[in-house]
């Protein structure tokens, strides 16, 4: 073969490299290309080890290629691009240069065959995401951006402390199955769990994304959080723990989803929903399951980009993307519109569009395994997600009461990215073989039999219903400008608040021993003052210590006087 | 703004159809259940129109559930960086042991 293997996330370092030294047509021609161009070598690869070294006694692999990484390859090259496309009208060097580096680290991640190279891709994706966080420059971005980034590395810190005991315990860093017998496999859990947004540690990603800029977001939403999943579905296959973890996560988000204002945090909820029928299927852990897990991964970077593209437009041409401003939109935006109502079908997994082909493995496994709790948690996130995401983002942001915004289309390119993610959300729907045979395992499972069509169709229906009747009954609860509190609340202000009370006891106490030192020491010097007064009565209570020097001298006088006289 | 395009949902009458639209096709759906022979899993989907029920059910219960959520979550919107008296009122309810303004004081 005439080319050289190279790792995938080298074309984009050195294309971030690149664009620090062009400008206008020439930069966006490069931007578009490195994806294209990396994606046609990446189909080229073989599976295997490509590239394989010794470092200290250990081998490291930085560039794995197998069915599980190469699916996630593929779509972060998607997503990229996509991405980039949406981005195309930017004039602003800091952001393309991190999202090109940004993705590289995705794909870096992915392919890494060893823990320390996914540690070293791990932070990488934190210091570089966080520029486009940072690159909306506000006050309120830049605040937000530090927490995600104290977050994110403290999620590789607990990573390299895992990978340490993990090398020492097994003798090899090797990243492949790595389970739960050991304090090492719970340490990687909690560092991979922290960029998956797992319940407690999910807050980073609902404080930041929606603080990002318009097009920044759309590169967060593919990239951190499937990272994620991809390294628990390669080290933890069938870990128990991860089904109830997961089923929490699709459940719990909705909630918030639903009194969300922001329309751009309701997707971040949303997010979370989403991949939580990820970990579950992780956590299930037979080939459909990992199948569905995986194949939802992919699915969702794509539907998701749609959604926050959408919702990007939305802000980038009103300014504006709270559900309580907007409103009435279709009448001018109307092909975001369209747009937009293709990707909430596919997220809510109606037949047809993509959601459905790969978030119905899930269920079936889960019904199949026997979890039958898990399951209904599941139908009842599936009809939760239709209801914010399927339903809320498009209706307050293009429909419900006119706000009196007449802002039209965004530009072209921004269409074009849409028009793409779209065209492949609905692709995958109809054609889903395509996607199947990608997919880790073969299972020969076939979405569309009757029962799960007819399912899935009366659920969503319903919910649609359900919306309507509570909205025509006044019971469903308006748009308000607000905060919502979420776990967030306890570092962004009890701990601090916490913290100043601790000090102002704290300086309380201090000045209060200091004031009674002080009383203390007044009273002492007092006492031997006044004792000294009643010892010296001649020389020193009225004389300054002058008037003693002066007699000393005056006696000294005398006594040299008297010796001349003799 | 009177002299406007009528766009398609200023109509109510679109509105109603589209609504119209929904009904029947929820109808069909159930009514679909006794034609199509399914094959089940579980026994849950035996019952006579579990997914309709469930669908509906669960996100009834979710608008309250949350709607229910805003009585204690809910702050102002600039929560923050700029706390309203409601949300330092608000705060002090939640825990008594925050936002008792001026009790350290600077030192002197």
């Amino acid at each position: 073969m005439w080319m050289i293997e190279l790792p995938p996330f080298i074309p984009f370092f050195l294309g971030a490299l690149i664009l620090l030294f062009t400008r206008g047509m020439l930069r966006s021609a490069i931007m578009i290309a490195i994806p294209i161009v990396s994606a046609i070598h990446l189909s080229m690869i073989p599976e295997g080890i490509h590239l394989q070294f010794t470092f200290l006694d250990y081998q490291l692999a930085p560039y794995r290629v197998d069915k599980l990484s190469i699916m996630f390859g593929y779509v972060f090259h998607i997503a990229a691009l996509i991405g980039i496309i949406y981005s195309l009208h930017l004039r602003d060097t800091m952001q393309q240069v991190s999202a090109m580096l940004y993705a590289g680290s995705a794909l870096g991640a992915v392919f890494a065959g060893d823990l320390l190279t996914l540690f070293i891709f791990w932070e990488l994706l934190a210091f570089t995401s966080v520029f486009l966080i940072w690159a909306r420059r506000t006050q309120r971005s830049y605040d937000a951006g530090m927490r995600y980034l104290i977050i994110q590395v403290l999620s590789g810190v607990i990573l390299l402390v895992g990978t340490l005991f993990y090398a020492y315990e097994n003798k090899t860093l090797a990243f492949d199955y790595i389970g739960l017998d050991s304090v090492a496999g719970w340490l990687i859990l909690i560092a991979f769990g922290i960029k998956c947004a797992f319940p407690i540690a999910h807050n980073w990603l609902t404080d930041t994304y929606p603080e990002a800029t318009v097009t920044g977001t759309v590169f967060l939403s593919a990239f951190t959080t499937k990272v994620a999943v991809y390294a628990l579905a390669r080290a933890y296959p069938g870990a128990e723990i991860l089904i109830y973890i997961g089923a929490a996560m699709t459940c719990f988000p909705i909630f918030f989803a639903v009194i969300e204002n922001d329309l751009r945090r309701v997707l971040a909820y949303s997010l979370i929903n989403q991949v939580g029928f990820m970990v579950v299927g992780i956590g299930i852990g037979t080939a459909l399951a990992i199948n569905g897990a995986v194949s939802h991964a992919f699915n969702d970077v794509i539907f998701k980009g749609l959604l926050f593209m959408s919702m990007g437009a939305v802000l980038h041409m009103t300014g504006r993307i709270n559900g309580s401003d907007l409103g009435g939109l279709y009448k001018t935006m109307p092909k975001t519109t369209i747009l937009c109502i293709v990707g909430a079908a596919s997220i809510s997994a109606f037949p047809l569009f993509s959601g459905f082909v790969s978030k119905s493995m899930v269920m079936s496994a889960a019904i199949e395994e026997g979890f039958d709790w898990i399951w209904l948690m599941l139908l009842f996130a599936s009809a939760g997600v239709f209801h914010h995401a399927g339903i809320k983002i498009p209706y307050f942001a293009f429909f419900a009461h006119d706000s009196g915004i007449r802002a039209n289309d965004p530009p072209n390119n921004m269409l074009l990215a849409m028009a793409i993610a779209a065209a492949l959300c609905i692709a995958i729907g109809i054609y889903p073989q395509a996607l199947y045979s990608l997919l880790p395992y073969d299972t020969g499972y076939n979405p569309y039999d009757a029962t799960h069509v007819l399912a899935q169709t009366q659920l969503l229906c319903f919910s649609a219903l359900a919306f309507v009747w509570l909205n025509l009954k006044g019971l469903y609860p308006p748009e308000l400008r607000s905060t919502n509190l979420d776990l967030d609340w306890i570092y962004r202000r009890a701990i601090p608040n916490a913290l100043q009370q601790m000090f102002s006891a704290i300086w309380q106490a201090d000045r209060a021993l200091w004031d009674s030192l002080k009383l203390r020491l007044n009273i002492y010097l007092s006492y031997f003052s006044g004792k000294n007064n009643r010892l010296s009565i001649l020389l020193s209570r009225n004389y300054p210590s002058g008037s003693m020097a002066m007699w000393v001298a005056v006696v000294l006088a005398t006594y040299l006087f008297l010796s001349f006289i003799e | 703004m009177k002299d406007e395009k009528k766009y398609l949902f200023d109509n109510p009458k679109n509105v109603k159809r589209l609504l119209h639209i929904l009904y029947v096709c929820c109808a069909l759906l159930v009514v679909l259940d006794f034609v199509i022979h399914r094959h089940t899993m579980h026994d849950l989907e035996k019952l006579w129109a579990f997914y309709p029920l469930y669908g509906f059910i669960s996100c009834v219960v979710l608008v309250i559930v949350a709607t229910w959520m805003r009585t204690f979550l809910m702050r102002s919107e600039d929560y923050y960086y700029n706390p309203t008296e409601t949300d330092i009122n608000n705060d002090s309810l939640n825990n008594n042991a925050l936002n008792k303004e001026g009790e350290h004081h600077v030192d002197d």
